[in-house]
């Protein structure tokens, strides 16, 4: 068995500070590799999990995400001309979910900014890409340091959630908003918390310095005993992000940073992410494609779709007709939706029929005990989030 | 109390201007908000009377002790059709079905044996007890995964007529006949089979362990006044094994929030819809005039106009209960009269200090999240048949015990704990005389100390308690001898003899007059099939 200590030529994966924790409540050994971490795919049952999420409370393993430290007396001016949103309207204390874009308005990722201070930032995001970020710093007078193995982090997702942390003796937390954070003090540890996630719940995201982290695990654990939370894999979480209509990297667009053909990067306008684009804060990367884009007629859109049956369209291609003459785009992600009841999907969509109501066409392969079956079926464009309780924004934070 | 609908969206009916509904529904239980709902979603002005103070029938939530809610009657979901809660928008009205990870049998020699979704988990637990029945379990999931793929396609549609000379009659008989004969000769005749054999015959086909043929055995006889070795008891427990939850057939679940998240998600989009509903509207009698339906009268004397009436009711309830007899046909009525529909089942709700302990389990197993049963032989299970037949509650009763609040965060404070028993067998009446308040708790007692004796702290833990003998259930939901199926299960009572031959596809023998409770096929179980169903012939009547 390989040890902490093996060389990374023998064990290429990190650990994260809460391995040992994840080694415990693994039942059937499902890691999977995350940023250079390795990190759980499905503890007990992607079910199990998954309702953990819905129902209760879910503890997953945060830390891979990358982190970036960015201070510095410019720090706001060059994450204004870095990213697509006014990030100088982002109060300090609050959360902002923003993109970024290459010169030719193509993504190369989204993630989450902190506002600690005046010109103190953390950026987390899912892909390395410091070469990019200190290539975007000429000119600006700031530091950036990637503070990924500085920091370990959780994610306390669930109707629960908000309970399980006033259990555990965080007064006041109710009230936080979401996309707010805020320091507690827990003992010896200093705790952030911030009302984020990724699964379109009531929810939290907890950072600690990791020397506090298997500690932060247990009291967790103990606290939310009573309200059977446990933890959760990637699996589980995919599905409650689906069902919030995020988007997943390299699952639903390829960062422009890593594509090889042409017309397989996408802008946030083809992603539905125009929102995150403020043309009017000044010059941002990519601002003069994406206001050329902007002024076009859109080409092509990301859209979810309501998909008739409930075999997941996973990578089925789509059509504007039964018979499957007109191609007009493909399936990004795709599951039954446990708590919808509908089987959802994501889709990159050709115009106009990426309109809400518009049908579309799914074609599918059923494996019938190999015995293969092709399946023409019948989806609706819909609005997105596919589900979006009332708890998700409710402040003060109800008990369930 | 009576509900108003936020916007009149039903448009006006052509045949009965006149009158401010088309169609009222009799039972606010969840077939009759199913069919309410299909109905007021055609464009129809639905009015759903309900004669207690609450609605939701046998889907019902209640709190009866201070911070506890209760599933008072039906206490878990599986075979409720996911056609339905997509068509009806439950999950946007708040609708979670949360499946759970097991079950598990506790023995009186201190053992135990556990059921795991899992299946690597489950073929060791099963092969703790016998080698060979871990590989046998493979094949029974099969062969009953066969029986539900045959069954599947027969729930949501009407069951053909063997006489109709109707086009859409006959080409609902060809297409049954065609689905049979596509099983081929040996799967047709393991088909005729399994449908009329016992469930002991079954399980023996398969296992050597009695414990775990005694685990399988429950679902056989819930809410059924037979033992296992009755013949048609293996069809009971596929009727038990033909849900799913996500996909996964056989799987159980709870209702976040309890049984009357269904009834309140149906009441709500109801509403939305332009129906309405009115509680506290217990009706009298339904009204007929030259053998068509004409609409209700209620106890208060009001009565309601409808040139079409929906009766949730059981079918003895519907006709001997509340029509004229001179309004119904002699043979029909002793049919109906004829309808196997006894009470056999008793339901206890308790509310708990805390999470009793079950020391033969070993800690931290999940099997104690999902089914408990104390039954540990095929024997013992029809013993206390045994003691229905003679008129007494089981001396050692069939229990199905379940915890969900170790689950839902929703039905009970932090650390406190809702357990809801269903107990097997407890009849209607009892041979040493009427039921009293004192037998009632004596009952109550007789279930409390079975359990108790694998669950040494389970007694002090009791708060509160709700005993329902078949007597309150019939008292209090409504069901005729507190049978929850509406009508017992049995072949002799399904497909196109259900209720009663001849009326087997929702109508009855009053026009405009029809039925769409569980007496219906395909039965009980919080299906919700039934009303669907019901829905559909009412509207294929009404040209819509």
């Amino acid at each position: 068995m390989l040890t902490e200590r093996e060389p990374y030529y023998r064990q290429p994966l990190l650990r994260t500070p809460f391995h040992a924790r994840m080694r415990e409540f693994s039942q059937v050994d499902c890691f999977i590799p995350w940023s250079g971490y390795s990190t759980v795919d499905v503890f007990t049952t992607m079910e199990q999990e998954y309702f953990a999420i819905r129902n209760a409370a879910s503890l997953y393993d945060l830390t891979p995400m990358v982190k970036y430290r960015i201070a510095g007396p410019d720090a706001t001016r060059y994450l204004d001309r870095l990213m697509t949103r006014h990030i100088a309207k982002l109060p300090v204390g609050r959360v902002a979910y923003g993109i970024w874009c290459d010169d030719s308005g193509k993504l190369i990722d989204d993630g989450t900014v902190f506002r600690f201070g005046e010109s103190e930032y953390r950026l987390c995001t899912a892909e390395h890409q410091l070469d990019w970020l200190l290539d975007s710093r000429i000119g600006f007078d700031v530091r950036i340091e990637e503070v990924t193995a500085e920091v370990a982090a959780l994610a306390l997702q669930g109707p629960c959630s908000c309970w399980v942390l006033r259990t555990l003796g965080l007064n006041g937390i109710e009230t936080l908003a979401p996309f707010e954070s805020r320091a507690f003090t827990l003992g010896a540890m200093t705790l952030l918390v911030s009302r984020t996630g990724f699964t379109g719940d009531l929810g939290y995201e907890l950072w600690v310095e990791p020397q506090h982290a298997e500690s932060l695990w247990d009291r967790l654990m103990e606290a939310g005993r009573t309200r059977t939370i446990r933890p959760i894999g990637s699996r589980a979480l995919n599905i409650a992000r689906l069902e919030a209509g995020f988007l997943q990297p390299n699952v639903d667009f390829v960062s422009s940073g890593r594509t090889l053909r042409n017309g397989t990067a996408r802008s946030p306008l083809e992603l539905a992410l125009g929102w995150l684009v403020d043309f009017r804060k000044g010059h941002f990367t990519g601002r003069r494609a994406l206001l050329q884009e902007s002024q076009a007629q859109p080409l092509r859109r990301l859209a979810g779709l309501d998909v008739a049956g409930n075999k997941p369209a996973q990578n089925a291609l789509l059509y504007a007709d039964r018979h499957g003459r007109r191609e007009i785009g493909s399936v990004t992600s795709a599951a039954w939706s446990p708590t919808c009841k509908r089987n959802i999907a994501l889709a990159m969509l050709a115009a106009p029929y990426f309109e809400t109501g518009r049908e579309v066409w799914a074609e599918i392969y059923l494996n019938r005990e190999l015995v293969w079956e092709r399946r023409m079926v019948r989806a609706r464009v819909v609005e997105r989030p596919f589900f979006a309780p009332q708890r998700r924004r409710r402040t003060p934070a109800a008990d369930f | 109390m009576s509900d108003t609908p936020p916007s009149g969206a039903g448009r006006t009916s052509r045949s009965s201007a006149r009158e401010p509904h088309d169609v009222i529904v009799v039972g606010a239980g969840h077939n009759g908000l199913i069919t309410a709902c299909y109905l007021a979603r055609a464009g129809l002005r639905v009015l759903v009377l309900e004669r207690n103070p609450y609605i939701g029938g046998a889907a019902v939530s209640r709190e009866l002790y201070n911070g506890f809610t209760y599933s008072n009657c039906s206490y878990v979901c599986s075979l409720l059709r996911t056609e339905i809660i997509r068509d009806l928008n439950l999950p946007a009205h708040g609708l979670q079905i949360i499946p759970y990870e097991g079950g598990c049998t506790l023995m009186r020699d201190g053992g135990y044996f556990a059921l795991y979704d899992n299946h690597d988990a489950l073929r060791r637990e099963i092969a703790r007890h016998s080698r060979k029945d871990a590989e046998a379990y493979d094949r029974f999931v099969r062969d009953m995964l066969r029986h539900c793929m045959f069954i599947k396609p027969l729930l949501l549609r009407a069951p053909p007529e063997p006489t109709t000379l109707t086009p859409h009659g006959i080409r609902e008989l060809i297409s049954f006949g065609r689905h049979f004969y596509r099983l081929g000769e040996e799967r047709m005749a393991e088909t005729m089979r399994f449908w009329t054999m016992s469930c002991a015959d079954l399980l023996d086909e398969y296992f050597e362990s009695e414990i775990i043929k005694a685990h399988l055995a429950g679902s056989s006889i819930i809410g059924t006044a037979l033992g296992p070795r009755s013949p048609g008891t293996a069809y009971v427990l596929l009727h038990h094994y033909m849900g799913s939850i996500d996909g996964t057939v056989g799987a159980w679940g709870f209702a976040r929030g309890g049984m009357g998240a269904i009834t309140q998600a149906l009441s709500a989009e109801l509403r939305a819809l332009g129906g309405q509903i009115r509680s506290e509207a217990p009706v009298q009698r339904i009204l007929t005039r030259h053998g068509r339906a004409v609409g209700v009268q209620l106890a208060s004397g009001e009565e309601l106009r409808a040139r079409t009436v929906v009766s949730n009711l059981d079918v003895r309830r519907t006709f001997l209960e509340s029509m004229a007899p001179g309004d119904l046909p002699d043979e029909f009525l002793t049919q109906v009269r004829n309808f196997k529909i006894r009470g056999s089942s008793g339901k206890l709700n308790i509310a708990l200090d805390g999470l009793p302990s079950f020391p033969a389990i070993p800690p931290g197993a999940p099997c104690i999240r999902g089914d408990m049963h104390v039954t540990d032989t095929i024997e013992m299970l029809e013993r206390a048949y045994d003691d229905w037949k003679e008129g007494r509650w089981s001396r050692q009763p069939y229990v199905d015990m379940l915890i969900p609040t170790q689950i839902d965060p929703t039905m009970a404070p932090p650390g406190k704990h809702y357990m809801s028993v269903f107990v097997q067998y407890c009849p209607y009446q009892l041979a040493e005389g009427p039921w009293t308040e004192e037998r009632r708790a004596r009952f109550g007692s007789t279930v409390i100390d079975a359990i108790a004796q694998h669950s040494p702290n389970f007694k002090d833990l009791i708060l509160h308690a709700e005993i329902r003998t078949p007597w309150e259930l019939e008292k209090e939901v409504g069901l005729t001898e507190g049978n929850i199926f509406q009508g017992e299960l049995t072949f002799d009572q399904l497909l196109f003899n259900r209720p009663i031959p001849g009326y087997a596809q929702y109508r009855s023998p009053i026009h405009g007059l029809y039925m769409c409770g569980s007496s219906t096929h395909p039965g009980g179980g919080v299906m919700g099939a039934p009303g669907f169903n019901a829905a559909n012939a009412i509207l294929g009547d009404l040209r819509r």
